[in-house]
């Protein structure tokens, strides 16, 4: 429990000292509390039924208010869940936010620690998700914006090199359109490989039947490949369910 | 960097393809080099030869399922990887392993970190031409192996944790070995190095080579020795403690210049810390259970969360989003030797074709990891 509200606080630095040991009598304690939301912060409006499990706390800062004032149309929400800091804002200036973070002067956020997606196909929507770090702050935070299918977003290459890689990586698993990426091509799987194997409805028996043909002069074995199982009722998992 | 009007010879610009079955690149890694003479212009990376859909294969499996799959991605340090996740769950879920488990985790992950560094170093100068020292590193690294084999059964795919703590008590004996191990290993560092340190082949070889400053590290994304080597004193398990880590003292090697040298140090120092964290947990741990009160079926909160670890070859991280299901929603690994490669392009160009190998060596990245 101390451990992750230490990873939420901006002005920590590197703990140095040993902390206290875990006692066997807190680590019995089950059921995760979540840490106070920082001062200045707004009291979680009374939930109605109880709700399970850790909840989203608003979150508010001076890095908050810092976006709010410069990007005011593009921000969403901020909110810390389990002790981590996450900022949602609008996709249409993410390179701008992204090199504001990077370069502003209260925790600069000056390593790309991973860019990622998530598919959620009954909002018909990707989440991207930038994850970022601040040397100086020692501080985690998490930045997210939503697109739609085929919906191109701006690249952070120009932001950080490692989201070179980390993009083509999101482009050949999910198929998103990054603008301005110097190198926008497959990185794991080969060139000419149909279908973008991380979305959901993707199964995961499914594979490019006739590219294992071709490459590899083989019949897979496999029953399904891309365009058959796309006529199929996707076997989809959402939050809801 | 000489442009082909600069050069002595009219040499013309061929572009050469080294591996995928090349023995000094660490796996199956295609690097396709375009080249002035013996000349590196530039470096292109073709990975993926062994993806086995790792993140796919995570949202088809429950939570436990899926922990044995994550030690076939980084199998020279297959404890890391299921460190890792199993802290990630439990973050998620709210519990704590109990601290007998944690000091278990601990040196279990330090020796493996031993074991990796070493048949790092292993390859590293048998890469380079010192064959020797590949003998020696091995020996050692059978000690470690052994250790892990008399404790989960395995030696390299340990699964050797579980979600809430681990799965073995430590077997009879096992303080003896280990203390024996911690013991005699600072002795076989000292040998390594006077193999290599002062060699002049080996200087020669890893002085001024591969050099990345700070700041295109932290740019690029470079994570563990390879970032510690530029001189960034940056370790997760000092500015995140994970496990039992603020329990331990231990020191931060670095480096200065950045250079293969200064990486090949970091690293050998590294492996005299692991000594330590590991001599000083095999005298103090706790008595207790190894497993946290949890229910057998795993069903994190809706939610997400990322958590990382200092595996011994960067920053291992994982982001899961669980849906309230017992299969997670999306499993993300952020693997360490993945960002570092992509530093190779910038600190291979303008040198040797010969010095390329060194450069992948020093990166120390693992194959299976990259493509998961």
């Amino acid at each position: 429990m101390a451990e992750e509200q230490k990873d939420n606080d901006q002005t920590e630095k590197p703990a140095a000292q040993p902390a206290e040991p875990v006692k066997p009598a807190e680590a019995k304690a089950a059921v995760p509390k979540p840490p106070p939301p920082p001062p200045g912060a707004k009291p979680a409006p009374p939930a109605a039924a109880k709700p399970k499990g850790p909840q989203q706390e608003p979150w508010s800062s001076p890095l908050v208010d810092a976006i709010k004032e410069r990007f005011g149309g593009e921000f969403i929400k901020s909110y810390s869940f389990l002790g981590q800091n996450q900022i949602e804002v609008k996709k249409e200036r993410i390179a701008e936010i992204m090199t504001f973070l990077r370069d502003t002067p209260i925790s600069p956020f000056n390593y790309l620690v991973d860019e990622t997606a998530v598919h959620w196909p009954k909002e018909e929507q990707f989440e991207i998700v930038y994850i970022l770090y601040s040397f100086e702050k020692n501080a985690h935070v998490r930045v997210k914006t939503r697109i739609k299918e085929w919906e191109p977003i701006e690249s952070v290459v120009s932001v950080w090199a490692t989201a070179d890689w980390l993009e083509r990586e999101v482009y050949d698993m999910f198929g998103v359109q990054y603008a301005n990426h110097p190198n926008l091509k497959r990185i794991l799987l080969p060139e000419d490989w149909a279908g973008f194997p991380l979305r959901k409805d993707y199964n995961i028996r499914l594979q490019d039947v006739e590219w294992v043909r071709k490459h590899l002069g083989i019949d897979s074995g496999q029953k399904y490949y891309v365009g058959e199982a796309r006529d199929q009722t996707p076997d989809y998992r959402t939050p809801q369910d | 960097m000489p442009t082909k009007d600069e050069t002595l010879f009219d040499t013309s610009e061929i572009t050469v393809s080294m591996g995928p079955q090349h023995p000094s690149t660490h796996g199956v890694l295609q690097v396709k080099l375009k080249l002035d003479g013996e000349r590196v212009l530039d470096a292109e990376c073709v990975i993926g030869y062994l993806h086995r859909g790792v993140e796919k294969l995570g949202e088809a499996q429950t939570y436990g399922q899926f922990v044995p799959t994550l030690d076939r991605m980084d199998y020279i340090a297959a404890v890391s990887n299921c460190l890792g996740y199993c802290e990630t769950i439990e973050k998620l879920l709210g519990i704590t392993a109990p601290p007998r488990a944690q000091y278990i985790r601990v040196i279990m992950t330090e020796l493996n970190r031993i074991s990796s560094h070493l048949l790092w170093l292993g390859t590293h100068a048998l890469d380079i031409g010192a064959m020797t020292v590949f003998l020696y590193a091995f020996r050692e690294r059978e000690e470690v192996l052994k250790i892990f084999e008399n404790y989960c059964g395995a030696r390299l795919t340990t699964h050797m944790f579980r979600i809430g703590g681990t799965q073995y008590e430590i077997y009879e004996g096992f303080e003896d070995q280990v203390r024996k191990f911690v013991r005699e290993f600072p002795k076989h560092v000292d040998e390594y190095e006077t193999l290599l340190t002062q060699n002049r082949i080996w200087i020669g070889r890893t002085r001024g080579v591969g050099v990345i400053s700070a700041k295109d590290a932290i740019d690029l994304g470079v994570t563990g020795p390879s970032l510690r080597g530029s001189g960034v004193d940056w370790d997760l398990r000092k500015a995140k403690p994970y496990a039992a880590y603020s329990d331990f003292e231990f020191d931060i090697p670095t480096g200065g210049t950045g250079d293969t040298y200064d990486r090949y140090m970091v690293r050998i120092e590294e492996m005299r810390q692991s000594a330590r964290i590991v001599a000083q947990g095999i005298e103090k741990i706790p008595d207790g259970p190894i497993m946290a009160k949890l229910s057998k079926i795993i069903k994190p909160p809706i939610g997400d969360i990322y958590h990382s670890i200092e595996a011994p070859k960067g920053e291992l991280g994982y982001y899961i989003v669980s849906d309230g299901s017992t299969m997670a929603y999306r499993a993300r690994v952020r693997p360490p030797s993945f960002v570092n490669l992509q530093a190779l392009k910038k600190m291979v160009a303008g040198l040797m074709v010969a010095d390329v190998v060194a450069i992948i060596g020093t990166l120390d990245i693992v194959l299976g990891e990259i493509d998961r």
